[in-house]
């Protein structure tokens, strides 16, 4: 044997080894239908992209599957079909139907070529079939949501686009553009991919679709802040407010450490255009908000009946704008997650307080049970751990917990110096675990002795709010400034 | 033509008939008349099993906590079994007219399944959430008494979840997040803390 043969073997050998570079990423295909928006995991085969049938058609209807050697056999609702392995083509019903590659058949698991859902899906679903197969996405009936843009040219300009359907989008920013990342949301091109507007703050915005997402990317040149309404269905984009972007440089600047600065260190945030939810896309470290104040419910969902007029949604969100109001006055600024009569999902409002990385979150609840205020803390769900850098969800707030007790504490001692009743306790609520911050809940109730529809009165809401302010203000600098 | 003994053969045939039909309706009528309405108490405990002392958590609104109530009920040896009666034995004190913390009439426990290890996962049916009144501390009593009932008296349930007619639902009436299983360690502090409180 040559004695090179060894070294030319181990550098064959090797490379498959080595650790290869960065993993390429998982290629899915998104299906948008009436019955369910998900997303599936898309295979490789001989240089072609496949799809598990099964696992297609199950949230679709009632579906099994069963294999027989080389064949297999899957039974849709009332339609059987035979594929068989390593054959083009495939009986569905009493047709054939070309598949345009090899079926694939591994460990009883079926896998179809994409190219095949064009000519597969009308045998199984009634109505239009649209299947973008570059970017891998499939609507199964008219599931579009269509959106509009317009640019009202104010001072800020403001982007304001409507969406045909509640929306909720991964929001990121680079330097000169605010990425929306649309995962589930059936959202659909407009008839140009790329808007143009006319403005130099935001000149254009372009649509893309690729590997199962849809993306709208809109080119700015100052930082921009996203803000929700109308359920969801409104996203409006427009410029950070001055006053927060000069405050935030010189904090920088001067490397002080967050939980040294003075409490009045910090230029107070403007509060956010009425009618919206708003929160400032800005990258991290940009963003000035010290607490964030979600006023619970909203829209049809009216939270408790408090008396026969008397909603806890009205009650909370003249609660947040109050507290709002007081948190500024001492110098702390504060963002309004929701104010107007608007509702947004639990995940919507854990995803938008998370993004201002403000120090505290306060939700804002009301009851017409027991007097004075309650005050929650997450109880943690079980089975949420954290592993290494991977955060879950729903134990996001697991790392903040000590600093909810000290907030939710120094919060009840100011009201207990008012002799208000105060209760601490943890409580199984959303979004609290949700949040990753210090998180607490108020909940208010009626003031001793006094029947429910007192909670509507200014002077009891001015009262627990200018004490609650009072609160955070003096936990400030145990909170630390916003991260 | 028709005998005459035919003729009357036939008339006394439909005589018959006519008042069968007249019987039966009036039958039908009776039976309907007699049948209950739909009985929305929740079924009655199994006599089955011998007498055994348990310990109940029960939810009382007026001090905004779980007290600890004793009770003697029957238990069948079946440990799914044990906690469906447990949580019956608990409900028929909300259904009481006394109740320290009222739930919906009809309010019921579907099953309970044990699952190992340590998994609890309690059924109740969609009255239970639909009517049950909202507010923080009023389902977070409701759930916590439920859970703590149940791992206080079946050794080794270490997390609950919690299902509405079979099916997960986002919260019980608009607050207590059912969404995710309970950790009957997070509940036994709630428990704690709740107890303490004024």
């Amino acid at each position: 044997m040559p004695g090179y043969l060894p070294i030319v073997l181990i550098l064959l050998v090797l490379p498959r080894h080595l650790p290869a570079g960065p993993a390429a990423e998982e290629k899915r295909l998104s299906v948008y239908a009436a019955a369910a928006d998900y997303s599936l995991a898309v295979s490789e085969r001989n240089g072609r992209d496949y799809v598990g049938l099964l696992e297609l058609l199950e949230p679709l209807g009632p579906v099994s599957a069963r294999s027989d050697g080389l064949h297999w056999r899957l039974r849709f609702k009332a339609l059987e079909m035979e594929f068989i392995q390593a054959k083009s083509q495939a009986k569905v019903g009493r047709q054939e139907i070309d598949l345009g590659a090899p079926f694939v058949l591994e460990n009883g698991r079926g896998l179809v070529p994409l190219t095949s859902l064009n000519p597969l899906l009308p045998h199984f679903v009634a109505g239009p079939l649209n299947f973008n197969e570059a970017a891998r996405r499939l609507f199964l009936g008219n599931v579009g949501t269509h959106f509009t843009a317009q640019l009202s040219h104010g001072t800020p300009p403001r982007l304001v686009m409507n969406f045909t359907a509640p929306v909720n989008p991964t929001i990121a920013t680079e330097p000169g553009r605010l990425r929306m990342v649309f995962h589930r949301e059936p959202v659909v091109a407009p008839s140009t991919p790329t808007l143009t507007f006319n403005d130099t703050a935001i000149p254009s915005a372009t649509f893309a679709e690729s590997n199962g997402l849809a993306e709208i990317t809109v080119t700015s040149s100052v930082s921009l802040m996203a803000s929700f309404g109308n359920d969801g269905r409104t996203i409006t984009i427009s410029a950070v407010p001055q006053q927060t972007m000069a405050a935030q440089p010189k904090r920088e600047a001067e490397q002080i450490p967050a939980a040294t600065l003075p409490p009045s260190g910090t230029g107070p945030a403007l509060p956010p255009a009425p009618g919206s939810t708003a929160v400032p896309a800005t990258p991290a470290g940009q963003r000035g908000y010290f607490a964030v104040v979600d006023a619970s419910h909203g829209g049809e969902d009216r939270g408790v009946a408090l008396t026969g007029q008397l909603a806890e949604k009205d009650v909370t969100l003249a609660m947040a704008r109050r507290l709002h109001l007081e948190l500024e006055a001492r110098g702390v600024p504060s963002l309004v997650l929701r104010d107007s009569d608007a509702n947004l999902t639990l995940d919507q409002r854990a995803t938008l307080a998370n993004a201002t990385h403000a120090a505290l979150y306060i939700g804002l609840h009301a009851a017409s049970d027991g007097s004075g205020v309650r005050l929650y803390t997450a109880m943690l769900p079980a089975g949420g751990d954290n592993n290494g850098p991977f955060v879950a969800w729903d134990a996001a707030q697991s790392r903040f917990v000590p600093l909810s007790v000290a907030a939710a504490s120094g919060v009840a001692s100011e009201l207990e110096r008012k002799q208000i009743p105060v209760r601490v306790l943890t409580a199984p609520l959303r979004p609290l675990n949700n949040i990753t911050a210090a998180a607490l809940a108020v909940e208010l109730a009626p003031p001793p002795g006094s029947a429910p529809s007192q909670l509507n009165s200014p002077v009891y809401q001015q009262l627990i709010a200018a004490t609650l302010a009072n609160g955070v203000a003096a936990m400030r600098d145990k909170l630390g400034a916003p991260r | 033509m028709i005998p005459r003994h035919l003729l009357i053969g036939i008339a006394l045939m439909l005589a018959a008939a006519l008042a069968m039909s007249a019987y039966v309706w009036r039958m039908r009528g009776r039976v309907a008349a007699v049948e209950p309405t739909a009985d929305t108490r929740p079924l009655a405990p199994p006599v089955s099993g011998p007498m055994e002392s348990v310990t109940l958590y029960v939810a009382d609104d007026e001090t905004g906590s779980l007290r600890v109530q004793g009770a003697s009920i029957p238990l069948p040896s079946d440990r799914q079994q044990r906690a469906e009666e447990l949580l019956r034995a608990l409900l028929g004190i909300y259904l009481d007219k006394a109740s320290p913390h009222a739930l919906p009439p009809a309010s019921e426990v579907r099953a309970i399944y044990l699952v190992d290890p340590g998994l609890a996962v309690i059924d109740l049916n969609a009255v239970f959430a639909d009517a049950h009144r909202s507010g923080v501390l009023e389902e977070e009593l409701t759930v916590t008494s439920l859970i703590q009932t149940l791992a206080a008296n079946i050794p080794g349930i270490l997390r609950v979840k919690i299902l509405v007619d079979g099916k997960e639902r986002a919260s019980l009436a608009g607050h207590a997040d059912l969404s995710n299983f309970y950790d009957v360690a997070a509940v036994n502090g709630f428990v704690a803390q709740a107890q303490a409180a004024p």
